[in-house]
């Protein structure tokens, strides 16, 4: 079962068998529960497999008992969707949770401890009111030592690195602009996105300001939303006839301070750096061979930083990418073809899932609505997702 | 479907006040009254904790030297916070810094007394402590 090799054991190979996404958005029609469902049971029909067959699952979800009401949602999705009696686990990582929660899910069945586990996500962000959930989200970084005197917001910390970004290496508030006509731009083909409406730069520069450079279309909306992922192991895809299984192929993981104020810079998370670092040593690929990503941009800044920090680029080179069109289809690499979590929507425990979801559907060729599937050469698909502000940050990289 | 109008029901109400401990940092606090702004030195390592640490990460030591730092910093980035938090509506927009001072350590903080314009990267500015209007003890950046 396991691979012998000079430095060790060889964890088994894993694939992705199954997915399921829910409608993002503004979901006050369901509660976390009943909007797990909408995810787990497509992911089910999916693998072809019943919520019996499940070992393991890990659930990603940072707002438990703070912006809606369920303090276990792990024992309240489980129970609603017939997943009792699996191994259960809910994982935070902030906005990376669930790719926290893929990566359990992984290692449980590389290791060699179950044949067939699931990660999901879910989060319900628009029960409490709109300050209180800025207020939540702000303390996600070091209450004690940088909330409590001077409520920075989850804008603000990615403000901090915007105006780092531009002061250094030029990039204008017409650049980060373009990452947000982008992703409209594709979310406007994506039935599941939260925001569905094509903008223009002019639409980005006159919104109002949130915390300075960014603006309120540079910011990610509040959006409820679910996705399950269905892992299996090679043996167990074998004997289920899967006959498109997407492998994972590398996982890579890092962190950053608690404090920003212990950053050496703003111009890029580190953690991002070294998670991607990890990821394509472990795939055994160049990011020159990645067909296309899904990376985390909650900010305009972020997807920038991000096409640095995974070295689609060098560092500064940014905001050159997304001004030629490079990160478009027919570019050099296809970036957040979903309407990432500036259109799609960033439901935060649900965001590294849905990237699975995309990355898996993409790689199937079965994508998708016209004009969103990306061109396939090397048949690779990286999800980059950061928990924070570089506070946590994981890389998944998957291969047809 | 609109969402606004669907039926749902309230939770119970809870208010939640935490009591954080700080006697490890006891020094720091009371020095915010004396209008000081304190640092630790870890005694085996020598490195320079800001905000103070009563433990060193690096070396794993508890032995630390408490530091007065020096007021002098220099704007490493900053933003105008426009949208605020619940426990900070009362306040009109704030500027959020992170500046750096010659020990080698960042402070994040507000940054008061200039016009947002006025504001660039690598401008000097002066670290003080002070008293909210509120009570809280806290530190800024103001002009030199």
């Amino acid at each position: 079962m396991f691979k012998h090799t000079k430095k060790g054991i060889e964890m088994r190979k894993v694939a992705v068998i199954g997915v399921g996404n829910s409608k993002f958005g503004n979901r006050s029609d369901v509660n976390v529960a009943e909007l797990s469902f909408e995810a787990v049971k497509p992911s089910l029909d999916d693998a072809g497999i019943t919520a019996k067959d499940v070992e393991f699952v890990a659930l990603g979800s940072v707002g438990a008992g703070a912006w809606y009401e369920e303090l276990l949602p792990a024992v309240v999705a489980a129970e609603y969707c017939g997943l009792t009696k699996a191994g259960l686990v809910r994982c935070e990582a902030a906005c990376a949770s669930s790719s926290a929660a893929f990566q359990a899910a992984y290692s449980t069945i590389a290791s060699g401890q179950a044949e067939i586990a699931m990660a999901l996500g879910v989060e319900k962000m628009r029960e409490i009111d709109t300050p209180t959930a800025m207020e939540w989200i702000g303390r996600a970084g070091y209450y004690l030592w940088e909330f409590h005197n001077f409520g920075p917001t989850f804008p603000a910390y990615y403000a901090l690195h915007a105006t780092a970004h531009m002061a250094k290496f030029g990039t204008t508030e017409e650049d980060l602009a373009l990452v947000a006509v982008k992703n409209h731009k594709y979310g406007s083909m994506n039935p599941l996105a939260h925001l569905q409406n094509r903008i223009t730069v002019d639409d980005v520069l006159s919104s109002m300001v949130i915390a300075s450079p960014l603006k309120l279309f540079d910011c990610c909306p509040m959006t409820d939303g679910s996705a399950a992922v269905i892992l299996a192991s090679e043996e167990k895809v074998k004997e289920l006839g899967i006959d498109t299984p997407v492998w994972v192929a590398g996982i890579g993981y890092s962190s950053g301070t608690a404090n920003l104020s212990k950053r050496l810079d703003y111009v890029g998370l580190e953690a991002s750096v070294q998670a991607a670092k990890m990821a394509y040593k472990m795939a055994g690929i160049t990011p020159e061979q990645v067909d296309f990503a899904e990376v985390h941009d909650c900010f305009t800044i972020a997807e920038i930083m991000a096409y640095e920090d995974l070295g689609f680029c060098s560092k500064g080179e940014g905001a050159k990418l997304i001004r030629e069109g490079q990160t478009e289809i027919g570019g050099k690499i296809p970036v957040n073809m979903d309407g990432g979590l500036k259109a799609k929507g960033h439901p935060i425990g649900t965001t590294g899932c849905s990237m699975i979801y995309e990355v898996t559907k993409q790689l199937r060729g079965e994508a998708v609505e016209k004009g969103r599937q990306v061109p396939l050469k090397n048949y690779i698909g990286l999800a980059h997702n950061v928990g924070g502000t570089g506070h946590y940050c994981y890389v998944t990289i998957l291969r047809r | 479907m609109d969402m606004s109008s669907m039926p749902t029901i309230k939770s119970r109400e809870i208010k939640i006040v935490q009591e954080i401990p700080i006697s490890k940092t006891l020094k720091f606090w009371e020095g915010l009254k004396e209008g000081k702004v304190y640092a630790t030195k870890c005694k085996k390592c020598g490195k320079v904790y800001f905000p103070p640490s009563a433990d060193c990460p690096e070396c794993l030591a508890s032995e630390m030297d408490w530091i007065e730092l020096s007021s002098e910093a220099e704007i490493e980035t900053f933003t105008h916070v426009v949208v605020r938090p619940t426990t900070f509506q009362q306040y009109k927009p704030y500027t959020v810094a992170i500046g750096k001072l010659k020990e080698g350590v960042r402070v994040l903080a507000w940054l008061t007394g200039f016009k947002l314009s006025q504001i660039s990267v690598g401008m000097k500015v002066k670290l003080v402590a002070k008293i909210s209007p509120e009570g809280y003890a806290t530190y800024e950046f103001v002009p030199l």
